[in-house]
């Protein structure tokens, strides 16, 4: 009896290299709560992805798992990200939102022989967290750093720059600031507001009073956008000739309808943008609308998702099933290919995504807001990122 | 002094918007005695009726707030007969863990039927853009909201002060079994007085809205401010509230354009202080 148990576990264990497979790949993210929509975005691109690919690599079907974490909840995403390598077998993890949950599951990666490829968490320091990590998403500084280029090169000499205060906003100001010293212009100020702000009023005054010609602004899409770019426009700060910059976080797609003419002429920098002119794009928004079901809540996460499907799906190629997260890693290093945002490759040095970031002017067309990309930036790696 | 007089009318803006919503609550609160955590809630749930009138249906703006408020009121009525009359009279803990409950279903129902994203409600043109008031411009919404709040405070002060339904509710609040005896039909009293502060709670909601926008976590966001206004204006007092709100707007907006960085913590600071000096809030009733 206890020689037939043995050989039934030998055969179990050894039944992943030879025998056509389920591959399961765990999903962590915001499925429910104030984040829903992006992380229905993860979904929508996942779902384009077998939509257009099919869920068979080689011999192997693949297997999604999806695990819901409404908020940046560092604690809750160990416990998952642990549930669903132990629990659920994945041999793959992805999705995470938030840079605290990647930051938190990111120590069990090596351990449990599993990759982590990050959708959306956009902080330089994820990268160094564990060798075992690939990201298809953007970094803070990547998006923000080409707008000081941007500013000067538009004559604008003094700025200001307005950020809410929590890790990526302290990055975009970071990225910013030293972009714009660097090319010659002055900052006047830097103002960090708290996270629940929700009159702007006297934040406009402090930009009207501070004389500077821009403001660079970044808040974390939500209620709050919407408040900022209203008291922006209502305050006379646009009639003033101040002219507004930010990354594209401010004026991502599902936001533009209620942000309205308001918005109109704002300038952006972002990886990506639903309008882009590309047949990949046409390919993909067409398949990311029919499974978010109203397109106009497709937005950037959806391109994230969408392209660490195609990462996945080359680690398993190139472990032929195996489970193998070193080799995994390996394979993708230097990885390029043209995604739906154009052509990328994963940095091997830090396996975070290079990628075009383009600025965008925020446009009215066929009666739609759209974010129109206007200039582009070739091949940005991430300035944000030091060498451990 | 051109800045100065921004700010004043920056936060008298800001704390008329904060009345209009939180002045409901004052009510359910002060002279029914019920923790009301849902009064967000019901303040989102104008919102989004407002917000699908002017969208879907095309009516425009007025219609909307008056479809908001009775729509608000209409729904609420069979949650009042069958979740709050229990709890009247209830210890607060019991009072807290039902309508924390209820705001949560209202949570899920608006996620699932109206989606995660912010709605808008457009405003008619007379409304748009910004007025000239002097020394500075200021967007004619917000100086709604100032005559709005107005009309608001003063109508719910003589209806609770000067009218013969203003006495029998206070009455009822006092000593229900007594007003009973005596020939007030209390459930009744009851029963108007909440949708009356549901009204006002989707009122303010609706006008609010540009400042507060509309999303399904939007009963919990502000929920705090909500209640911060009503214990330091004093539960139940119409000037108190109008007090509290006008001294908090004007804290809160002169903190964060001199110290943004300081986040809300000279607005605690003020709460903290006014709580220690008057424990019952600036006007309320004792005991």
């Amino acid at each position: 009896m206890k020689r037939l148990t043995l050989l039934a576990l030998a055969l179990v264990l050894s039944g992943g290299v030879a025998i056509a497979d389920t591959i399961k790949i765990g999903v962590v993210g915001p499925f429910s709560g104030p984040a829903a929509q992006q992380g229905r975005n993860f979904q929508a691109g996942i779902d384009a992805w077998l939509a257009l690919n099919g869920n068979k690599i080689g011999n192997d079907t693949i297997e999604i798992v999806y695990r819901d974490l409404p908020t940046a909840d560092p604690a809750k995403s160990a416990a998952l990200t642990r549930d669903l390598i132990v629990g659920e077998g994945v041999r793959y993890l992805a999705g995470y939102y938030y840079t605290p949950d990647a930051m938190a599951a990111a120590p069990i990666l090596v351990e449990g022989n599993v990759p982590m490829v990050v959708f959306n968490a956009a902080t330089s320091a994820i990268m160094n967290a564990s060798p075992y990590v690939v990201r298809t998403s953007f970094t803070t500084w990547q998006t923000s750093t080409p707008m000081a280029a941007v500013a000067r090169e538009r004559g604008i000499k003094k700025a200001i720059t307005v950020v809410t205060d929590y890790g990526p906003g302290v990055d975009a100001e970071s990225a910013f600031v030293k972009g714009f010293k660097d090319a010659g212009g002055e900052i006047v100020a830097s103002v960090r507001m708290p996270m629940n702000t929700n009159d702007f009023s006297p934040i406009m005054q402090r930009i009207k009073d501070s004389g500077a010609e821009a403001v660079f602004a970044f808040l974390p899409s939500g209620p709050a956008t919407l408040g900022f770019m209203k008291a922006f426009a209502e305050n006379g700060l646009k009639k003033a000739g101040i002219t507004l910059l930010a990354p594209g976080d401010l004026t991502q797609e599902s936001d533009l309808p209620a942000l309205g003419d308001s918005a109109l002429g704002t300038l952006t920098t972002f990886h990506y943008a639903v309008s882009h002119d590309s047949p990949e794009n046409k390919a993909f928004v067409a398949a990311a609308s029919k499974a978010i079901g109203d397109p106009a809540s497709l937005t950037f996460p959806a391109v994230g998702a969408y392209d660490g499907m195609y990462v996945i799906s080359k680690m398993i190629e190139a472990t032929k099933g195996k489970q193998d997260a070193k080799a995994a890693v390996e394979a993708v290093k230097g990885l390029s290919w043209i995604s739906p945002r154009g052509p990328v490759t994963i940095d091997p040095q830090n396996r975070h995504i290079t990628q075009n970031i383009y600025l965008r002017e925020v446009a009215s067309e066929n009666g739609k807001s759209i974010n129109k990309e206007i200039r582009t930036f070739e091949k940005q790696g991430d300035p944000g990122w030091k060498a451990p | 002094m051109q800045t100065v007089l921004s700010i004043a009318a920056d936060a008298v803006a800001y704390g008329m918007v904060l009345f209009v919503i939180s002045i409901g609550l004052s009510v359910t609160m002060g002279l029914m005695k019920v923790v009301n955590l849902a009064h967000g809630a019901f303040a989102m749930m104008g919102g989004y009726i407002a917000a699908f009138a002017t969208h879907q249906l095309g009516v425009p703006f007025g219609v909307a707030i008056v479809a908001a408020v009775a729509g608000t009121v209409l729904a609420a009525i069979p949650v009042e007969r069958v979740l709050y009359r229990p709890i009247y009279g209830a210890p607060e803990l019991t009072q807290v863990l039902m309508t924390i409950g209820i705001t949560f279903v209202i949570i899920g129902i608006a996620n699932y039927a109206m989606g995660p994203s912010m709605k808008t409600i457009p405003l008619p043109t007379i409304l748009e853009g910004p007025v000239d008031i002097g020394f500075r411009s200021i967007a004619a919404h917000k100086l709604f909201a100032v005559a709005t709040g107005l009309v608001v405070a003063a109508a719910a002060w003589l209806v609770i002060e000067r009218t013969a339904f203003g006495v029998k509710l206070r009455a009822s609040v006092d000593n229900a079994t007594m007003a009973a005896a005596l020939g007030v039909r209390t459930k009744v009293v009851y029963a108007v007085s909440f949708a009356a502060a549901v009204g006002l709670a989707a009122l303010g909601g609706v006008v609010g809205a540009q400042l507060l926008p509309i999303e399904p976590y939007y009963a919990l966001r502000y929920m705090v401010t909500f209640l911060v206004v009503v214990s330091v204006g004093g539960a139940g007092s119409i000037p108190g509230a109008l007090l509290a709100c006008l001294l908090l707007g004007a804290v809160e907006t002169t903190g964060r354009y001199l110290m943004p960085e300081f986040g809300e913590f000279f607005f605690y600071l003020a709460v903290i202080a006014i709580v220690c000096v008057f424990p019952h809030g600036l006007l309320g009733r004792r005991g």
